[in-house]
């Protein structure tokens, strides 16, 4: 295309079928911690 | 829903439903929005002085195009996906371990009250720790990976016992079939070289505290004394974070209306040498004098700008003056499925902190609030109420998250900010989440810029 790039091909809405095992880490979202970007979290089931 | 913002010279125009990021040129740029709700005869209309019609057309081709593989405008099909974050099975899998209730400096800022949490100086006994460590084991289902951090006051006062949990701990694993990861969060006023040995071949990661320039630090972070504690603690984490290869750990800091010009900080941090660098705003109580303020935001969003240019000027030339900056971490391939993105932190739930004495809390955040007193490490969780209260804090149950963009990179903010200023877990803290957005969008234009480079 010319007038737009997309940057990334991963859809959320795929993630939805094998989602929520919860064995990724806790994401603490306070100052006191290193709060995190959730986006940033690596999955542990890939 | 989609954002779109321009910064540094690049257009960015994010589908908040599909997760899909676009970087646009001029045209683009200028309608994507306004394309969202008008008809291609109002487009033509509406910009029939700024583009030629086949420019406007070409560009609505090329956004119907993306409309059609969901790339845009994608709709919202995850309200109901609260049910499911809601109605998960109740594990704990990770605690934060007061170690200690007493520390060696006194910082300002300090929101465990100079590590005292609103109680008495008390350290955490091995029976307490273990029975922490049974605890989380029992409460944790089927997880495998399980965390726990060691936290204070400053954990170091306390070590020994620390060094027995994490035996214990490996004890248990292997029974149970778990995998512990160990942190610990230091001012690293007590460090040495037997410490620091014996974290490196014990801890997951560490985190160690400090301001940035000596003046801010020293001005924040006096030790008990009173002294500065710069020059005490530099070189020691130095040490550390060579010893650890640079990786697998976090300086961080905190940065206040003090030193609003925290970019400083971090650039220095950078030039000491430290390659994974995180400093945040203070959450302080409004009657404070460091305490961030909403005129200050216009100067905080600068600074993140500046910072943000700097570091991808760094991460492009790379060596040795390239780092990274936690706050400006994203991962726009891969990341973490939406139950994920929705549920949070997981305080009150999937996470508690342990005090001393084994009592439990939602998080470190709250200890000390005795209305958030959950149970303790020998009984359990005793107060459901205030579990349920917590796993019901969702994106989808926060009014203001429902309106956010942003919404799938923060997930939801603080929970203890929020009950902070709003007295409410489910009202977010809004100069939180304004530089949240703002911390985001720098990330995104980072790996925008750098999308734009690979492309050349």
């Amino acid at each position: 295309m010319k007038h737009v790039k997309t940057m990334n091909t991963a859809m959320l809405k795929n993630t939805v079928a094998k989602g929520g095992c919860g064995e990724c880490q806790t994401s603490c979202q306070s100052a006191c911690k290193t709060s995190c970007t959730v986006a940033n979290q690596a999955c542990e089931n890939r | 829903m989609i954002h779109k913002f321009s910064m540094n010279g690049v257009n960015v125009v994010l589908d908040v439903f599909s997760g899909a990021i676009h970087v646009a040129d001029a045209i683009m740029y200028d309608i994507v929005d306004v394309y969202e709700e008008a008809s291609r005869k109002e487009i033509l209309e509406k910009f029939e002085n700024k583009y030629t019609k086949d420019e406007l057309n070409e560009t609505m081709d090329e956004l119907d195009e993306l409309k059609n593989k969901e790339m845009l405008y994608a709709p919202d099909i995850y309200e109901n996906i609260q049910d499911f974050v809601e109605a998960r099975e109740p594990v704990v899998k990770a605690l934060c371990l007061h170690i200690a209730h007493d520390c060696n400096m006194r910082c300002k800022y300090c929101f465990a009250d100079e590590g005292e949490y609103h109680g008495h100086r008390s350290l955490m006994s091995s029976k307490v720790g273990k029975a922490a460590i049974d605890f989380v084991i029992k409460n944790s289902g089927k997880r495998k990976n399980l965390e726990v951090d060691f936290f204070g006051g400053e954990p170091l006062m306390n070590f020994d016992v620390v060094k027995d949990i994490v035996k214990y701990a490996r004890e248990q694993e292997k029974k149970y079939d778990k995998n512990f990861r160990f942190t610990i969060t230091t001012n690293g006023i007590l460090l040495n070289d037997e410490i620091q040995d014996y974290i490196n071949k014990n801890m997951h990661n560490v985190v160690i505290s400090m301001d940035g320039r000596k003046e801010i630090n020293d001005m924040m972070r006096p030790k008990a004394g009173g002294q500065g504690s710069y020059n005490t603690i530099v070189p020691k984490f130095q040490k550390l974070a060579e010893s650890r290869h640079q990786t697998d750990y976090y300086i961080r800091g905190t940065f206040t209306r003090h030193n609003l010009d925290f970019s400083k900080d971090v650039l220095h941090m950078a030039d000491l040498g430290f390659k994974q660098i995180s400093v945040e705003p203070v959450v302080g109580g409004v009657d404070t004098d460091y305490a961030i303020r909403e005129e200050d935001v216009p100067q905080i969003y600068d600074e993140y700008e500046k910072l943000a240019s700097e570091l991808y000027e760094r991460h492009k030339k790379g060596g040795k003056q390239d780092f990274n900056f936690f706050h400006f971490n994203i991962d726009l391939t891969g990341g973490p499925c939406v139950i994920k993105r929705l549920a949070g932190c997981g305080s009150g739930t999937e996470y508690l902190a342990v005090t001393p004495e084994g009592d439990l809390y939602p998080c470190h955040q709250f200890v000390g609030l005795t209305d958030f007193k959950m149970g303790t490490v020998f009984d359990g969780i005793e107060r459901e109420d205030i579990r349920d209260k917590f796993s019901k804090c969702n994106v989808y149950a926060k009014p203001e998250c429902k309106k956010c963009w942003a919404r799938f990179y923060c997930s939801g903010g603080c929970a203890a900010n929020a009950y902070q200023f709003g007295k409410d877990i489910l009202n977010p803290y809004e100069i939180g989440c304004k530089l949240q957005r703002k911390r985001i969008e720098c990330a995104i234009m980072i790996k925008a810029k750098e999308f734009q480079e690979a492309e050349k």
